[in-house]
C-alpha cells in the first residue's frame, strides 16, 4: 500500500509521481541502453523499429487518443516524412538538418489537412483523411522525378556531422534519442494548458469553446504535432529500410497504426509504445506458433490478418483501455491489496447518446 | 457514342458503389455506428453465392435468394453477437470493432485452401452477352446491375414509407429514447437493420461479380463506397445512391478524359470537395449538438 498525498497542483502533475516511477523507469533506460550487447542482432532491429513506430504512435496518439480527431491516412504524413528525408539526404543534405526539414514539411501538410477537418467531426474526419491519404499514395506513386514511383527510392545510410549511422547498434541510439526526446516532450505538453486545452477538446468540443479555447487553433495545432512526430518516424523508418515505396505508406498501413494505438490503450504515453511492441512482435509470434498449429491452419495465407482482426475485436469488447488499461488493473489489484474489486474501471454503459438533436 | 458508353458503365459501377453506401447509411441511421466492414460482407456475400452455384449446383435463382437470406441472418446474427455489447460507448470503438471483423471475415476467407487465394468468376445466365442498338454496345451485365438496383431502391422506398416495420426503424433512427417510449423494440430493429444492410451487401456483391471477379480483397470497394455515402449526405438513404452515382460517374468520365491515375482518385478528390464546400452532404441533414 502506497499512499501519495497530495497538497499543492504541481504535485499533482508530477511527470515522477513518487520514487518508484524514479527507479523503474530508470531501470528500463538502463536496460534499453545495454540492448546491444544484450540482444541479438536481428532483435535489436526489432527494438529499433519499435521505437520508430513508438514515435509515430505517440503523434497519433496525441490526434486520437487525446485531441479526439479521428485520422485514417496517418500513414500518409509517415511517406511525407520519408520521401523528404530521401529526397534531401539523396541531395547531399546532413542528416539532422533533413531530420528537421522532414519533421517540418509533414507538420505543414498536417495543418493544410487540419484545416478542412475544422468544420468536421467524428466520421466526416474520418472520411477526410482516409481521402487525403489514399491521393498522397498515389502522389507518391505518379510523381516519379521525386518519389521512384512504383519502383521505389533508395536512402541512403544517415551521417551525423560524418559519423557514418550505417551499423545496427548506432543507428538504435539515434532512435532510442529521438523516442525518449519525444516521450518527454509529449509528456510535458500533456501537462502544459496546451495539453490540457487538448483533452478538453476530446471530451466536449463545446464545453472547451465555452472556456475559452480556440478550436480551430488547437486542432490544428494538434495535427501538426502529430504530423510532424509522424514525419521524424517516417524518416527514421525510410533510413532503417533503406527502400521506400508507395505501398508502404498506404491505407492499410494507417489501419495498422490505428489498431496501434487502440490495443496499446487511447489516451495513454504508455500506450504508444505498448501497441508498437504488439505490432512489432505479433508477426513473430505468428510465426512461431505457425509450428504448432495443424499443416492446413499454419500455413493457410490469411491467419496474420485473422489474428489481428480477432484480437482487435477481443480488445474493444473486452478491454477498452488496451494493454495499458489491463496493467492499470494488475498494478492497482498491488497498490490497494486487499481492496481492488472487479469493476473498479468499468465504463458506465448508457444508450446511445444521439448527436444528431432535431 | 462513346461518350455514352463511358456514361452507362459509370452507371453501373455507380449503382455498385450506391449500394455499398446504402448499407453504411442504413446502419448509420439506426445505430449512429459507421460499418467499416460492409464491403467484406458484401464479399461475402459473393462468396455465398458461389459456393451455392458451383459445389451445391443450385440453379441461379434460389442460389441468389439463398444467399441474400442467409447474408441477412449473418448480419441479425453480427449484431447480436459482436455489436450490441458495445452499445453506448464511443463511436470510434465501433469503427474498430468493424474493421477487425472485416479482418477476420478476409482473413477466413483466404484460409479456405484453393478458393480463397483465387480469384473466380460466377456463372450467371447473362454472362458476356450484349445488346447492339445501332452504334451503341450495351452490356447486359450493367444493364441488369442498373435494373436491379432501381427495384430495390423502390422496394426499400416503399418499405420505410408504408410498412409498419419501416416506420418503426425511422422512428428509431430518429429519437432512440422517444422510440423505446413508444413501445418500438429499439435492440430488436438494430438487428434487423444490420440484417437489411447485410442482404444489400450481398446484392451488391452478386451483382458486382459478373463484372469483376470474385476474389477475396473484393471487400476494399468498400473503401470507394464512403465517398458515395459522403457525397449524398450520411444520413440519407436516396443520397446514398446518388452520391453512388455521382462517384461512378465522375470516375468513369476522368479515366476517359483526364490522364492516367487519376481515376483511381478521383472519388476522394470529390469527397473532399464535398466536404470543404459542404459539409453535411447534398442530402444531410444539420446537425446541431448539446453539451
Amino acid at each position: 500500500m502506497r499512499f501519495i498525498f497530495k497538497t499543492r497542483y504541481d504535485q499533482d502533475i508530477r511527470i515522477a509521481k513518487h520514487g518508484g516511477y524514479l527507479f523503474w523507469y530508470g531501470a528500463l533506460m538502463l536496460v534499453l541502453l545495454a540492448a546491444p550487447w544484450v540482444f541479438p542482432e536481428y532483435w535489436l532491429a526489432q527494438v529499433t523499429f519499435v521505437l520508430i513506430y513508438g514515435i509515430v504512435g505517440l503523434g497519433l496518439m496525441l490526434l486520437s487518443g487525446f485531441t479526439g480527431q479521428f485520422s485514417l491516412g496517418h500513414a500518409a504524413f509517415l511517406g511525407v516524412g520519408a520521401y523528404t528525408q530521401a529526397a534531401l539526404t539523396g541531395m547531399g543534405v546532413p542528416f539532422p538538418l533533413a531530420l528537421v526539414a522532414a519533421a517540418a514539411v509533414s507538420a505543414f501538410v498536417g495543418v493544410i489537412v487540419g484545416l478542412p477537418a475544422l468544420r468536421l467531426k467524428g466520421i466526416y474526419l474520418g472520411i477526410a483523411t482516409l481521402a487525403f491519404g489514399f491521393i498522397v499514395e498515389e502522389v507518391f506513386a505518379r510523381w516519379e522525378s521525386v518519389t521512384g514511383g512504383n519502383a521505389g527510392k533508395h536512402v541512403k545510410a544517415p551521417d551525423l556531422f560524418g559519423w557514418k549511422l550505417d551499423t545496427g547498434e548506432s543507428f538504435y541510439y539515434l532512435c532510442l534519442v529521438l523516442a525518449v526526446l519525444a516521450t518527454l516532450a509529449i509528456l510535458n505538453l500533456l501537462r502544459s494548458p496546451t495539453g490540457r486545452a487538448f483533452v478538453a477538446i476530446r471530451d466536449s468540443e463545446i464545453s472547451a469553446q465555452s472556456m475559452g479555447i480556440h478550436l480551430a487553433r488547437f486542432k490544428t495545432l494538434s495535427f501538426a504535432i502529430s504530423a510532424a512526430l509522424a514525419g521524424v518516424g517516417g524518416a527514421l523508418y525510410a533510413h532503417k529500410l533503406m527502400f521506400i515505396s508507395p505501398d508502404q505508406f498506404g491505407v492499410l498501413q494507417s489501419i495498422d497504426l490505428i489498431l496501434m494505438i487502440v490495443i496499446g490503450g487511447l489516451g495513454s504515453v504508455h500506450g504508444a509504445f505498448l501497441g508498437a511492441i504488439f505490432l512489432i512482435t505479433m508477426p513473430q509470434v505468428i510465426a512461431l506458433a505457425k509450428d504448432y498449429l495443424p499443416e492446413a491452419i499454419g500455413m493457410a495465407p490469411g491467419l496474420q490478418g485473422l489474428v489481428y482482426g480477432v484480437v482487435l475485436i477481443a480488445f474493444v469488447l473486452f478491454e477498452p483501455l488496451g494493454l495499458y488499461g489491463r496493467w492499470l488493473k494488475f498494478r492497482t489489484w498491488f497498490q490497494i491489496f486487499p481492496f481492488y474489486r472487479r469493476g473498479m474501471f468499468k465504463r458506465q454503459k448508457s444508450f446511445q447518446k444521439s448527436e444528431r438533436l432535431k | 457514342m462513346q461518350l455514352l458508353q463511358i456514361i452507362i458503365s459509370g452507371i453501373a459501377q455507380g449503382c455498385i458503389y450506391g449500394l455499398i453506401a446504402l448499407g453504411f447509411v442504413l446502419i448509420y441511421k439506426a445505430t449512429e455506428t459507421v460499418n467499416f466492414a460492409q464491403g467484406e460482407l458484401m464479399m461475402l456475400g459473393a462468396f455465398c453465392g458461389l459456393g451455392l452455384m458451383t459445389m451445391l449446383g443450385f440453379p441461379f435463382w434460389l442460389a441468389v435468394l439463398a444467399a441474400i437470406a442467409a447474408m441477412a441472418v449473418f448480419g441479425i446474427a453480427l449484431e447480436r453477437v459482436v455489436v450490441r455489447p458495445i452499445l453506448g460507448q464511443p463511436a470510434f470503438s465501433v469503427v474498430m470493432l468493424t474493421i477487425g471483423i472485416g479482418y477476420v471475415a478476409r482473413g477466413l476467407i483466404t484460409m479456405i485452401p484453393t478458393i480463397g487465394t483465387e480469384t473466380h468468376t460466377l456463372p450467371v445466365p447473362y454472362k458476356d452477352q450484349a445488346w447492339k442498338l445501332g452504334a451503341l454496345v450495351l452490356n447486359v451485365e450493367q444493364l441488369v446491375v442498373i435494373a436491379a438496383t432501381a427495384v430495390l431502391s423502390a422496394l426499400l422506398y416503399l418499405m420505410f414509407r408504408y410498412s409498419k416495420l419501416g416506420i418503426a426503424m425511422q422512428a428509431a433512427s430518429q429519437n432512440q429514447l422517444a422510440a423505446y417510449y413508444m413501445g418500438i423494440p429499439v435492440k430488436r430493429l438494430n438487428g434487423l437493420v444490420w440484417g437489411l444492410a447485410a442482404a444489400v451487401a450481398a446484392i451488391a456483391g452478386l451483382l458486382l461479380a459478373p463484372i469483376t471477379f470474385v476474389h477475396a480483397n473484393m471487400g476494399f470497394i468498400g473503401l470507394k463506397a464512403f465517398p458515395a455515402a459522403v457525397v449524398g449526405g450520411f444520413g440519407s438513404l436516396p443520397g446514398a445512391i446518388v452520391g453512388g452515382l455521382v462517384i461512378g460517374l465522375v470516375e468513369s468520365l476522368s479515366g476517359f478524359y483526364l490522364p492516367e491515375g487519376f481515376k483511381d482518385i478521383a472519388a476522394y478528390v470529390v469527397v473532399l470537395v464535398m466536404l470543404v464546400v459542404r459539409p453535411n452532404g447534398l442530402f444531410g441533414e444539420k446537425l446541431r449538438k448539446k453539451v
